[in-house]
């Protein structure tokens, strides 16, 4: 009833062509910005931060990053466990080496250094297509996984091989290390979410956006009209790899804390962020944002209704969540290969109709 | 033929033809030992109508394939505004002004009818990645005043219903004409159409005929196309090339045309004895 856009004129361009066209939409994401950034930092605990929000929101990036690349480019990674890892021990590397410098820069600067090394690994890209593209990009998966296990250099000559996130603050709050504050940590994530959100959303509605979109659907007919096919298939990798480096980043600083790159940033991690964007919904953001709920949000609550609300053996449960999981995103790929974004569009449809059909 | 001056001519409705824009001259084109186009010469005028006719196989669509950069011919010259032009990828070819449609619809199906008809503008868009991310300044400006441009040929072509419809959802007939929308959103110094009222019914090929007039007399377009309806071929166009098994067999105005001898047993098929 209050979710149409009947009476609401749009009287310029810029009007017509904002993120939020309705107006129920608009104040709908206002609200949702105003109880994630001044109401949850007051409600949350340790366990909540832990195990729900810094998972939702890091993975959240990771899944704008990689849908910018699938879902808008069209260009398939399974890398995105690599280029994850390129964030991680981008920002270890930056936080040792210039200790005095905010971590809010170090972040950032990884997925810099990230959108480099994708735009490296994306140059196949010219030549070869689908499948073949996914292959490839494995390879920097397992060749990005290696080089951080054996060259000393980047785990600054630890015994055990590992990286784990010094102490750093901003305005004297701790947002890495052990004294981290739930909230100081959510808040911090939160930032960069919101403003990877933005800027992809900037991005795919304007011209970028238009020419990735345009190699997706037909790369011969984009390249007719004059996009450049290398120019618009790197830039992808480029925004696609900063996303998922900052991802990356975070994963490892803020949420972890000491990562051991095999364990955490493997061929799973590659998969997990893809499912994410296929069953979120290719070419939505926010499809991003609920595949990414989605599956951090599923086994939690499979877990604590299993074990928690049944009483049953914790291993028990673990399996079986691994098959409910894998059985709903076969049923899901059937039922909606447009996946939730595509769901939510259909709600929306039928809601600016309500409660009046015909 | 015509008296045809350096400068150009003026058509029986009184329309002034300009200079040259575009001279292709001694084009050949071979796929191994195949011979798709051998030794052709031609020329298009500023803000002609002109078209490219012959039976199946002529070498037609190769021939527009030349022009817009996707096979580069082994022997030949294209020259394209007084200059010699080296060999070019479509999208250099595409920043050069030179729009085109397809024989199949090569829209993008999952976007807009409205982003479809905006990626025409990417000549004239040049917003760098980073002013697109903040969209602010440069990129913001772009949008809107690209934008305006857009919806002017949008109002042009009769398309605002269908503006935010995703072209995948389009019946065949609308679909040419965003195509034709999308082009047309380059402001080309060259529209080249491959077939534009193929596979359409009489009414919207009417409407078609209409649209290409209409875009040539207003916007003074030049237009070359390939086209096998003879009836419309002939109403539209200024002057005609006739191609056959790769080679010109004629080359002139409808009427000059129409009673070549060449081209009557080329269409009519001639006994060999």
């Amino acid at each position: 009833m209050f979710y149409r856009e009947a009476g609401d004129f749009k009287t310029s361009y810029t009007d017509d062509s904002q993120t939020f066209p309705i107006r129920f939409d608009r104040y709908r994401y206002y609200a949702v910005l105003i109880v994630a950034f001044a109401v949850i930092p007051f409600v949350i605990n340790d366990y909540w931060v832990n195990a729900v929000l810094l998972p939702f929101l890091i993975y959240s990036i990771a899944a704008i990053g990689l849908n910018i690349l699938v879902g808008y480019c069209g260009q398939v990674s399974l890398g995105t466990g690599g280029f994850m890892a390129v964030g991680a021990y981008a920002v270890y590397k930056l936080m040792t080496a210039f200790p005095e410098i905010s971590i809010f820069i170090h972040v950032i600067l990884a997925g810099g250094i990230t959108a480099g090394v994708g735009v490296l690994f994306g140059l196949p890209s010219l030549r070869i297509k689908g499948f073949y593209l996914a292959v490839a990009t494995l390879a920097a998966q397992f060749f990005l996984v290696w080089l951080f296990n054996r060259v000393p250099w980047f785990y600054n000559y630890s015994a055990s091989g590992q990286i784990s996130a010094p102490e750093r603050t901003i305005l004297g709050v701790p947002i890495t290390g052990a004294q981290t504050a739930p909230w100081a940590a959510y808040l911090f994530c939160l930032v960069f979410v919101v403003a990877c959100a933005i800027i992809a959303r900037n991005l795919t509605r304007g011209m970028a956006g238009r020419k990735w979109m345009a190699i997706r659907d037909m790369d011969i007919a984009a390249e007719i009209i004059g996009v450049n096919p290398l120019k618009a298939k790197l830039s992808a990798f480029a925004v696609s790899s900063f996303f998922v480096g900052i991802s990356g980043a975070l994963f490892f600083a803020v949420y972890l804390g000491a990562v051991e790159v095999g364990e955490v940033f493997g061929i799973n991690k590659s998969f997990l962020v893809l499912f994410m964007v296929i069953i979120g919904g290719l070419g939505s953001i926010f499809g991003s944002f609920a595949g990414a709920a989605f599956l951090v949000l599923l086994p939690v609550l499979l877990k604590n209704t299993l074990v928690g609300g049944l009483g049953w053996p914790t291993d028990l449960a673990a399996h079986l969540e691994f098959m409910i999981v894998g059985a709903l995103i076969v049923i899901f790929l059937i039922a909606e290969p447009h996946g939730l974004a595509q769901l939510w569009r259909v709600a929306k449809e039928k809601l600016r109709l309500w409660p009046f059909p015909h | 033929m015509k008296d045809m001056t350096p400068e150009g001519y003026t058509t029986e409705d009184g329309r002034k033809i300009g200079g040259v824009v575009m001279e292709m001259k001694n084009i050949s084109l071979r796929f191994g030992g195949v011979v798709a186009i051998k030794d052709i010469s031609f020329d298009i005028r500023q803000g002609e109508i002109r078209a490219i006719i012959g039976p199946n196989g002529a070498g037609k669509s190769s021939m527009l394939n030349v022009i817009s950069g996707f096979y580069h011919p082994q022997e030949g010259e294209i020259w394209y505004q007084g200059k010699l032009r080296p060999p070019m990828k479509p999208y250099e070819v595409a920043q050069q002004g030179i729009a085109r449609t397809f024989q199949n619809i090569a829209l993008f199906e999952g976007m807009t009818v409205l982003d479809n008809v905006m990626t025409g503008r990417i000549r004239q868009m040049k917003a760098g990645l980073f002013a697109q991310a903040i969209w602010k300044g440069k990129a913001e400006r772009e949008e809107v005043e690209n934008r305006a441009v857009v919806e002017k040929v949008i109002d042009f072509l009769e398309i605002q219903h269908i503006r935010k419809t995703p072209v995948s959802r389009l019946p065949y007939g609308l679909k040419k004409r965003v195509e034709l929308a999308r082009a047309l959103a380059a402001e080309p110094s060259i529209l080249l159409l491959d077939e534009p009222m193929a596979g359409m019914n009489v009414e919207e090929k009417e409407d078609m005929s209409r649209f290409i007039l209409d875009v040539n007399d207003e916007f003074g377009t030049t237009i070359a196309l390939i086209e096998h309806d003879m009836g419309v071929v002939m109403d539209l166009s200024d002057r005609v090339v006739v191609m056959d098994y790769g080679r010109k067999i004629g080359d002139g105005t409808p009427d000059e045309v129409r009673n070549n001898q060449d081209v009557i047993d080329a269409y009519l098929g001639v006994a060999h004895d």
